[in-house]
């Protein structure tokens, strides 16, 4: 056989060395430097987050004693001698959170465990998209919902309830909430061996003991897990308490009255004419850090949670 | 060892049969509940916007009266708004998402980078709004313009993107990534060629769905201090906008009647700008989805 002549053809190695010498061997090393730089983008969210709140707080806390902030019980930052004590506006918070969490946690958890435990997978699979479109109606929706709606119906039944409220926002908030909580906790009970349900009905159980004793126990941490997130979503959210709780901050724990929550605090500041500079539009700042410090306390929690305490089958 | 009482056992088989068809009633009933409030919304909205829905609605611009307010600067904001949302948050997204499934090592700052996305999906939309008022309206002076209000947006929808396309490149199965090297593809060429077009579906559909986040979110534009009545169109990114929620929001807020009606007409807008989008995504996901 003829030895091919060396200039028709390329043994692999040299390919692959000639090609290494080329330019394309200097994207290689470059694109992964330029992609680490969008990720780090997402750390410097982060930092701008904390470094944003952080500095513009103190400002406002050079101007405002920080121990009148946290422990003050007025309210008052458009009052001639303004008062700027946070309590009122989280116990705000605190009310709607509550409310929402009466009505979103018996209901997402029972509707988990219908779609998880009892539905067929034909009644999962048309329920499923129907609750992806309850979680993805947007927050002014609902907003507009609790105030024409909900507040409506509410005062029918209740004469005494005011035009705001904490409880029409309330229940609103735990309807937004609510497909979050069966979305996930759905996930954590689905994700429970088969096997173990099956050893609980070899012993005799019905579904429901089944259910009760063997599988909620069994996918508590990412139940509670979802539970966090969703309240700590409902911490956050804006739009449903400025339109529906109105504008009063408030320490009673009466949720036929007008209410203020944090985010709907920072809201009427920022449609107001508060301008740049003043102990008001500072203030926002520092019911945004508090605001933040709440949600990641809960989120952190949730993470915890999830990993801590997770039964590995 | 205490034996089995078959008696009891029987006496009681009765009840607890019936607690379980209880018990699976109520959960059925719970289940129906979201249905049943959102039927209740969808109709609620409708009967109130309909008549308000003409052709007029989207030729005119915001009015002091009822009657003539109109959509048009609210839904040609919300298309500005997404030109400058698109690019960004998908830029970003799928290079943060790359740089973690494909070249990321193991080590402190990948897991650090993960956690932070995470807890950035956890923040509070309104604390956004903060940032952008701060960094993009006042540091980078970019005032109240499209451009503020969309990289404030990019930020806000950047971990729900990252986490979707994180998903999505995943999925690729080695086999496809392994046969590219095979051919002596370089690494880049692999993720350009191979990976990123067997992604992209998935990419699509999760980027589409951040994207409708993004359209419906009122509370950082608040913050950030985009105008909630306003008569003009934006010429430039760096022009001065309002978008559709921001539009809802000014007309809930007044006090007659007549803007509620008005608001309902703009909320059947926004949803169906949203089930536009959102069937895309579906029709996106059914159709160039590929099974490995």
């Amino acid at each position: 056989m003829l030895e091919p002549k060396q200039t028709d053809t390329y043994s692999v190695q040299q390919l692959i060395l000639e090609k290494k010498s080329k330019k394309r061997w200097n994207i290689e090393k470059l694109i992964p430097k330029l992609l680490f730089l969008t990720a780090v983008i997402s750390v410097l969210i982060t930092i701008g987050i904390v470094l944003t709140l952080i500095f513009e707080t103190f400002i406002f806390f050079e101007k405002v004693s920080i121990v009148e902030f946290l422990t003050g019980h007025k309210w008052l930052p458009f009052a001639s001698t303004p008062s700027f004590g946070v309590m009122p506006l989280v116990v705000g918070t605190l009310k709607v959170t509550v409310i929402a969490a009466i009505v979103a946690v018996p209901i997402g958890l029972a509707t988990a465990i219908f779609l998880s435990e009892y539905a067929s997978e034909k009644t999962r699979r048309i329920i499923k998209p129907i609750l992806e479109v309850l979680a993805g109606i947007p927050t002014i929706v609902y907003g507009f919902f609790a105030l024409t709606f909900v507040t409506p119906v509410l005062r029918d039944i209740f004469p005494s309830l005011d035009m705001f409220n904490a409880i029409s926002p309330g229940i609103v908030v735990g309807i937004m909430i609510m497909p979050m909580i069966a979305s996930l906790s759905e996930d954590a009970l689905v994700s429970v061996p088969k096997s173990i349900r099956e050893g609980a009905y070899a012993l005799g159980a019905t579904k429901l003991e089944t259910t009760i004793k063997v599988v909620l126990p069994a996918a508590m941490s990412g139940i509670v897990a979802s539970i966090v997130l969703a309240l700590s979503r409902a911490i956050g959210e804006t739009m449903i308490v400025s339109v529906a709780g109105g504008s009063t901050p408030s320490m009673s724990m009466d949720v036929t009255n007008s209410i203020q929550t944090m985010t709907a605090y920072i809201v009427q500041v920022s449609t107001g004419d508060a301008g740049y500079g003043t102990t008001i539009y500072y203030s926002i700042y520092a019911v945004g850090m508090t605001l933040f410090v709440f949600t990641l306390i809960m989120n952190l929690l949730a993470q915890f949670i999830s990993r801590k305490f997770r039964e590995e089958y | 060892m205490k034996l089995i009482n078959k008696n009891h056992v029987v006496k009681k088989m009765p009840t607890r049969l019936a607690v379980n068809s209880i018990c699976k009633g109520l959960f059925f009933l719970a289940t129906l509940f979201g249905l049943l409030v959102l039927a209740i919304l969808f109709y609620r909205i409708f009967t109130q916007g309909i008549g308000h829905l003409n052709f007029d609605f989207f030729q005119n611009f915001a009015s002091r009266r009822p009657e003539e307010a109109g959509v048009k600067a609210a839904l040609i904001g919300s298309i500005w708004l997404m030109a400058v949302v698109t690019p960004v948050s998908l830029l970003l997204g799928v290079g943060t998402a790359i740089y973690l499934e494909e070249y990321a090592r193991k080590n402190w700052i990948t897991s650090f980078i993960k956690l932070n996305i995470s807890n950035l999906a956890g923040v509070p939309s309104i604390v956004f709004g903060l940032l952008g008022l701060t960094v993009f309206v006042r540091a980078l002076a970019l005032d109240r313009s499209v451009l503020a209000a969309g990289l404030t947006m990019s930020l806000l929808v950047l971990p729900v993107i990252i986490v979707a396309a994180q998903e999505a490149i995943r999925s690729v199965p080695r086999d496809l990534r392994e046969a590219s090297y095979g051919m002596g593809a370089t690494k880049w060429q692999t993720i350009l060629k191979v990976v990123l077009p067997a992604a992209i579906p998935g990419i699509l559909t999760g980027g589409i769905l951040a994207l409708s986040r993004a359209i419906g979110e009122t509370a950082p534009l608040v913050v950030v201090g985009i105008p909630l009545f306003i008569a003009f169109l934006p010429q430039s990114v760096m022009d001065t906008f309002t978008v559709l929620p921001m539009q809802i929001y000014n007309w809930t807020s007044r006090p007659q009647e007549e803007f509620q009606q008005v608001a309902a007409a703009g909320i059947i807008v926004l949803l169906a700008l949203l089930i536009l989008m959102n069937s895309i995504a579906v029709i996106i996901r059914n159709k160039f989805q590929k099974r490995y």
